[in-house]
């Protein structure tokens, strides 16, 4: 065998040592994804062989109720969390970095209910929001408030999501405060000593410094947001009146439930088309808004 | 800001934290406190917040009446042939992203990182056919296989990590005659273990509460694991409330005993993973 160059068997040792993930990539990413386009044109219940369709299943989502339905519970809650999980994760990250004595302490039980996720998240909130029994309503009752049937109250329920989401802020509020140590001290001690309020110097310093993590988590929790499942299948299974039918919860129950396996991959691939749209948005918007301090020098 | 703080500004930062603390710690109060109580008083009208006497029996019959030991064995070990499948394959593949020069490898990493931006859902139905003529199904293997093949975070997350070491360490080892593997395994796992164990943790926590794929792929009650177990569980007609809380609380003590030893490794490793992006 001749004698490879240095650089040859470098290549070669790096496709040797990548070559699992390349062949997981194919088998569980790529495959499944062209698999999915094409069965999006067929008509498949898992008994019979997928028989060719054509775009009836993307004709068929126009005019189905219930996809406009999930598509709309799942833009609104989209448009209600997201902002408010970016804005409510700076504010506990900057409560995060305060130095006072038990930081550490305080930082544990911020970050504690995001390891929890999953069902028994999501069944602590069931039992607060218990109209007659819960805590939340029994709260409401000694400020004389009457509290709403939250999960079973078409009105609510929703909103009841939300605010169960927002128990996990701490995931978000730790990458921003990750992101706030990143902040040079002295551009702050230089704002104050210039007699910049606190205020003043979070909205002119501390945000636009902080850019490229907002834009960061904005994007993840676009993402993770339009693909919503756990909550409100474990909650509210999609009700009361469909109010909670989020856009995945919808497409597993025709996938896993009607075996509509070609209607299922359409709903996916619609979704796939929205996400990649909307981050696209985003990322072109960032030139705009986010400020990266390398690129100034 | 907090450099310049004032007595005053502290004590009102002190005095936020304690109430916010505290707003995150009432749910898990009251499901302990809920998990206590006999039937009769938990539906009491105003809620009793300290449940006198404690029933302790809860716990043993919560916890009996379906087979939670059963569904945690099943979860652990889902979980442990995950974690060994990550640490295994994402310190080689990392390493490869890290340090080794070939055409395409750039690319290569660019597609890596858009694999994680694709949503579950446009694969599911297609690996669900795949793992059904495989004969995967009430199997763990469709839940932990995958995991030898590489996760995207997590390479992504090691190649940060292996970016920051010094070169002269594996310099001096591939003058010693060393192999890519042997490097690996002698030199860098052992600088990298902060970082293997971030890893090792992140994907317990994910197996631990992974939902969607045991609901797709584990159909046999016998299968299940613990969140399919408590969701099951929940679902069935004769369960109460103070059974269903001690049971969502015992499901969630591992992860948090965790959590608990291993925070500042979770912490650090969370914004590791998420701000080199």
């Amino acid at each position: 065998m001749a004698r490879m160059s240095a650089a040859r068997r470098e290549a070669i040792t790096f496709f040797l040592c990548i070559a699992p993930w390349l062949v997981g990539v194919f088998v569980f990413v790529l495959g499944p994804t062209l698999a999915s386009f094409a069965s999006s044109f067929t008509r498949w219940d898992l008994l019979s062989p997928p028989r060719f369709v054509g775009l009836r299943n993307y004709e068929r989502m126009l005019e189905d109720p219930l996809f406009w339905q999930s598509l709309r519970v799942t833009a609104l809650y989209t448009l209600l969390y997201v902002p408010t999980e970016l804005a409510g994760g700076l504010a506990l990250a900057v409560l995060m970095n305060q130095r006072v004595p038990g930081i550490a302490l305080f930082r544990t039980i911020f970050y504690l209910p995001s390891v929890i996720s999953g069902v028994a998240f999501v069944v602590v909130w069931m039992w607060i929001f218990h109209p007659e029994a819960g805590l939340l309503n029994a709260a409401l009752a000694l400020v004389g408030v009457n509290g709403p049937r939250w999960l079973t109250d078409p009105r609510t329920a929703l909103v009841a999501l939300w605010m169960m989401s927002l128990w996990g802020l701490g995931r978000t509020a730790v990458i921003f405060l990750a992101g706030l140590k990143g902040i040079p001290k002295e551009l702050h001690e230089a704002a104050v000593i210039d007699g910049a309020g606190v205020w003043s110097v979070f909205r002119h310093v501390t945000v636009p410094l902080l850019t490229p993590t907002i834009f960061f988590n904005l994007v993840l929790s676009l993402i993770a947001t339009f693909q919503t499942f756990t909550s409100a299948f474990v909650a509210t299974n999609g009700g009361p009146l469909d109010s909670t039918l989020f856009y995945v919860l919808y497409l597993y129950r025709q996938a896993f439930e009607r075996f509509s396996m070609g209607y299922a991959a359409a709903l996916a691939w619609v979704l796939f088309v929205i996400i990649m749209a909307l981050t696209l948005l985003v990322v072109r918007s960032a030139e705009r808004w986010v400020y990266y301090e390398g690129a100034r020098r | 800001m907090s450099a310049h703080a004032t007595p005053a500004t502290r004590a009102l930062a002190l005095m936020v934290l304690v109430l916010s603390a505290g707003l995150f710690l009432v749910p898990l109060l009251w499901m302990l406190s809920s998990s206590l109580k006999p039937d009769y008083a938990i539906f009491a009208v105003p809620p009793q917040l300290i449940p006198i006497p404690p029933r302790w029996e809860n716990y043993p019959e919560a916890l009996t009446f379906v087979p939670f030991g059963r569904y945690t064995l099943n979860t652990l070990l889902i979980s442990a042939v995950t974690i060994t499948g990550h640490l295994l394959s994402c310190t080689v593949i990392a390493y490869a992203f890290a340090r080794l020069r070939a055409p395409g490898r750039d690319t290569l990493f660019l597609v890596l990182l858009a694999t994680m931006m694709l949503p579950y859902p446009v694969t599911m139905v297609p690996l669900y056919m795949l793992f059904l003529s495989l004969g995967w199904i009430n199997t763990i293997l469709p839940l932990s296989v995958p995991a030898f093949f590489g996760s995207p975070l997590y390479i992504f997350l090691m190649r940060q990590f292996f970016l920051t070491l010094p070169l002269d360490l594996e310099d001096a080892a591939r003058i010693d005659g060393a192999n890519t593997l042997q490097l690996i395994g002698r030199v860098l796992v052992p600088l990298a273990l902060p970082a293997l164990a971030t890893v090792a943790i992140l994907t317990f926590q994910t197996s631990w509460n992974d939902f969607l794929a045991p609901l797709i792929y584990l159909q046999k009650p016998d299968t299940y694991t613990i969140t399919l177990g408590l969701q099951f569980f929940r679902t069935s007609y004769t369960t109460s409330w103070a059974y269903l809380m001690a049971a969502s609380l015992v499901t969630m003590l591992p992860i948090v005993v965790v959590f608990l030893l291993a925070q500042r490794l979770f912490i650090d490793g969370i914004a590791l993973s998420g701000l080199k992006g």
